[in-house]
């Protein structure tokens, strides 16, 4: 982001920044998560658009923790590659990230803490004793506590923030707890902002230019659970596991007021099987995991695709193989997810490319899953799950969903797997007006659900299981294609990857190259509207957290070759469990435009 | 959720007090598929007759049942019935129990899928105490592949994995279920048909996870296994006087299940608790009572406005 902070004007004392990327590092229990959150809160209340970033050890107790906050007057599509503040809380923070620092940025300090410091790149250093000052202002025992209001409190001096707006943040935030909770917040936050930090140019981020409606912010995880809850999902069941928990959470405590019920399953084995019995009752219903648990619901996916049972799955996807990297990034389940289980198993594959998107991707789950009546999965990824991004309130009176429970008795003619129909099954509690009663099998079987070992009726059933693949193919709408429908690459993104992917292609086109970019949502299958997507370019570029593996290639460009047999499909992959850099995209892209001319 | 979800036949039904006689002919569906002699034959009739004396409305019976020989029992009952995978026909069962309060759920199973690849979920079901009946059809082997030692496979018995008879320790299902927390704990005979209905029909009234371990012979590997409790074979048929059994005291309970080879039949152990059915719904009544009737749109709406 360098280049961002170019001033705009200087008309007065403070320079005008359209973009500012803030790096608050310290340990996890220091609270620097919720500086991030209250910042990303102020951006979404003043228009400006917001995304932040954050790692999070993986132990219970605590450790080397950053949170990442970039804020800015125009479009902002990833967290940023490089700070232009970093606020280091102790030794060890500034030592890791004195690098993510850019030329000539700012660093603010505990020099309570922070020993020594680095006289490189022209950063300008300021030591502020953050303990101590914030101890001195909310006074007693406070010892560590509140450091992180005295820290908010001084970004929003150096940035000249809307100081009014963020009290009336902070106060409904801590007003709902002890009244001293919010003083003391209060008073150190005050302390931080009335800093005299002494000769330090001040900032002010120009005013924000997103639509004036109504604005949140918040993380992937809420917006997903929201989302199901519109979609009108009211049952569910899952197993704790990291980063998938947090939807399981707000499920829980949010069903009950919708009269649905989630429940925490013993295993990720039960959870699956529950949620496929409250699917067989009739409901729309969902599980959710992350990688491991992913791989342990397989068998009971593959029966689902097998009894045609409408089921929605979240895949918060995190750094794998085995229990790998549990709080990093990563996209290495797009296969599993689409070939997960024994035998020919149909089903969808979504992924969401924006926090905005996991609401929306959760209501076109909920379609495919009941016109299908089939499961359909939900790539999120730990990038999306955590971090936090402004946008416009959904419109609920446009997208809301009433459940149904349809128990209207069934005709003589109706069977279960008809197989000249879409499968739509009766659930229990409908009357049979023919006196037979539906089989929900995973054997395979004849259209009244009975065992059939018949190779005919076997090649049958596959066909039919199939065609819903087919229909939805042909139905989905086109990927959206961010700049000309023609040039030298295209650049393919799902997923977190969208965000650095589209700022890649801005960059890229700003250097002169015929280079564009395509967001795909519905990665199984794919919409064949893609193929006329493709034929506009010269390369295509799949842009891809996960390994190239043994032929070269990332998972969705595997996907693609294999559907398209183009050697002009090829790969940007990486398996760092650090969410892409844009220049890390415009390198890799760069390097397969200058082999295709060559 | 039965508020909000359109139920068109319940309304109709108290207007129109007709109630059909459900028969063993309106149940019966495929020809079951066990060996001549099987004693899950006399299981399904027995199931017949208790829904045809107890006059469950066919509509709302919901039969489900893992993998094994006596797993393929839903497709034998002409009701709503689904088949599913080895060892989570109750984590399966006990998502249609808790989003369905007003059907009656009914599992069945043999003693590999219910103590051995689902043995976690029979512990959890128990605690939970799940409102569904659990029939468990033990005939001490895997039958459906053919002869291999199962979790009741009594010690020395041999097998085709065990082929100098089985070395590890059995388990006992009455003490198990005691320490999981099931609420209804009987044992029966597929053989003793007069006391398989009045297990069966206590089990089914039972609010709560019940639970019947019913011997049920399997004729092709594992003939003669229950013969010692058969009095037709030789054997000793006792059950449980409840005049003498306390069967609200688990520790009178465990005991009691001290010698299964062959013990005695009856109830071990019944006590009333909340279903989690029951807790579930309180939370929900409880939730909305505080909000006022708000629908459920204008909820989610001002969860969104919390958010700007």
């Amino acid at each position: 982001m360098s280049t961002a902070t170019a001033p705009v004007s200087s008309s007065d004392s403070k320079k005008t920044l359209r973009n500012a990327v803030i790096r608050f590092a310290g340990n996890s229990q220091d609270g620097i998560q919720s500086i991030g959150g209250f910042l990303a809160r102020l951006a979404g209340r003043t228009a400006q658009e917001v995304m932040t970033y954050m790692t999070i050890p993986s132990t219970i107790s605590g450790g080397p923790s950053i949170f990442q906050v970039h804020l800015g007057s125009g479009e902002v599509l990833t967290a940023g590659d490089e700070a232009d503040v970093l606020v280091a809380f102790y030794q060890h923070s500034y030592d890791s990230h004195f690098t993510a620092l850019r030329q000539g940025g700012i660093c603010l300090y505990d020099s309570g803490e922070v020993k020594e410091i680095k006289h490189e790149k022209g950063v300008f250093h300021i030591g502020i004793p953050f303990t101590a000052a914030t101890v001195e202002a909310i006074g007693g025992s406070a010892k560590d506590r509140g450091k992180n209001m005295f820290v908010l409190g001084l970004i929003v001096s150096v940035f000249n923030l809307d100081k009014e707006k963020l009290v009336g943040i902070i106060s409904r935030q801590f007003g709902k707890k002890d009244e001293s909770v919010l003083r003391n917040a209060l008073l150190a936050f005050d302390a931080g902002y009335a800093y005299q930090i002494g000769d330090i140019e001040k900032f002010a981020l120009a005013p924000g230019e997103a639509d004036s409606g109504h604005r949140i912010s918040t993380d992937g995880n809420q917006m997903l659970s929201l989302g199901l809850l519109a979609a009108g999902v009211r049952y569910g069941a899952a197993y704790p596991i990291t980063p998938w928990s947090s939807i399981m959470e707000t499920l829980r405590s949010e069903l009950p007021k919708y009269g649905g019920i989630f429940v925490q399953a013993e295993d990720e084995l039960a959870a699956v099987s529950m949620a496929i019995g409250e699917a067989f009752a009739g409901h729309l219903a969902m599980t959710g995991s992350s990688g491991p648990g992913l791989s342990l619901k397989m068998e009971a996916l593959g029966y689902a695709s097998m009894a045609e049972l409408p089921l929605i799955v979240v895949n918060v996807q995190r750094g794998g193989p085995s229990t790998g990297l549990p709080t990093s990034v990563e996209q290495s389940d797009l296969m599993q997810a689409i070939y997960g289980s024994h035998g020919d198993t149909p089903r969808f594959v979504l992924a969401p490319k924006d926090v905005e998107d996991c609401f929306y991707i959760a209501l076109e789950a909920g379609r495919i899953a009941r016109k299908y009546s089939s499961p359909v999965i939900i790539l999120s990824d730990q990038a999306l799950s955590s971090r936090i991004e402004a946008f416009e309130e959904p419109d609920l009176d446009k997208h809301w969903v009433e459940p149904t429970l349809d128990q209207t008795p069934r005709d003589a003619e109706w069977k279960p797997y008809r197989l000249d129909k879409t499968t739509q099954h009766a659930p229990p509690g409908t009357k049979m007006a023919g006196g037979k009663y539906p089989h929900i099998s995973g054997l395979e079987h004849d259209e009244w659900g009975h065992p059939s070992g018949n190779a005919k009726m076997h090649q049958q059933m596959t066909n039919k299981r199939r065609q819903k693949l087919l229909d939805a193919a042909a139905e989905f709408a086109a990927p959206e294609v961010h700049g000309d429908a023609t040039g030298d690459a295209l650049i393919i993104a799902w997923g977190s990857a969208w965000g650095p992917a589209k700022e890649a292609c801005d960059r890229l086109r700003s250097e002169g190259h015929k280079v564009s970019a395509a967001n795909i949502r519905h990665l199984h299958p794919l919409p064949n509207k893609l193929d006329g997507v493709l034929a506009g370019f010269k390369n295509v570029v799949c842009v891809e957290m996960n390994d190239f593996g043994a032929y070269g290639h990332g998972q969705l460009a595997m996907l693609l070759r294999a559907k398209y047999a183009d050697p002009k499909i090829k790969s940007v992959c990486k398996t760092d469990g650090l969410a892409f850099r844009v220049r890390e995209i415009v390198t890799g892209v760069e390097k397969h435009l200058a082999a295709g001319q060559a | 959720m039965s508020t909000a979800v359109a139920t068109p036949e319940a309304p109709a039904a108290a207007a129109a007090p007709v109630v059909e006689k459900l028969t063993k002919k309106a149940l019966t569906a495929d020809h079951p598929t066990w060996c001549p002699g099987c004693g899950d034959f006399a299981v399904l009739a027995m199931f017949y007759r208790v829904l045809e004396k107890l006059n469950i409305p066919q509509e709302k019976i919901v039969v489900v049942a893992g993998i094994g020989c006596s797993s393929r029992f839903p497709y034998f009952m002409n009701t709503h019935s689904l088949h599913f995978i080895h060892g989570r026909a109750l984590p399966l069962a006990t998502g249609v129990s808790l989003s369905r309060p007003d059907v009656h759920v009914f599992v069945f199973g043999g003693d590999g899928d219910g103590f051995s690849i689902g043995g976690n979920h029979l512990n959890h079901a128990a605690r939970k105490n799940i409102k569904l009946t659990y029939i468990i059809m033990d005939n001490f082997v895997y039958g459906l592949t053919k002869n291999q030692t199962s979790p009741t496979t009594p010690i020395g018995r041999k097998s085709k994995t065990d082929p100098t008879g089985a070395i590890d320790r059995p388990i006992n299902p009455m003490k198990q279920l005691l320490a999981s927390g099931a609420t209804f704990i009987a044992r029966t005979h597929a053989a003793q048909v007069k006391h398989m209905e009045e297990i069966f029909t206590r089990a089914i009234q039972h609010d709560g996870f019940s639970v019947v371990e019913c011997l049920s012979e399997c004729v092709m590997f594992y003939p003669g296994a229950f013969d010692d409790s058969w009095p037709k074979k030789g054997g000793v048929w006792e059950t449980i006087d409840e005049t003498q059994h306390d069967v609200t005291d688990d520790v009178a309970a465990f005991k009691l299940a001290d010698n299964l080879a062959p013990g005695k039949f009856g109830v071990y152990y019944q006590v009333d608790r909340p279903t989690k059915n029951a807790l579930e719904q309180k939370w929900i009544d409880d939730t909305q009572a505080k909000l006022g009737g708000t629908s459920q749109k204008d909820l989610l709406k001002k969860r969104f406005e919390a958010m700007r």
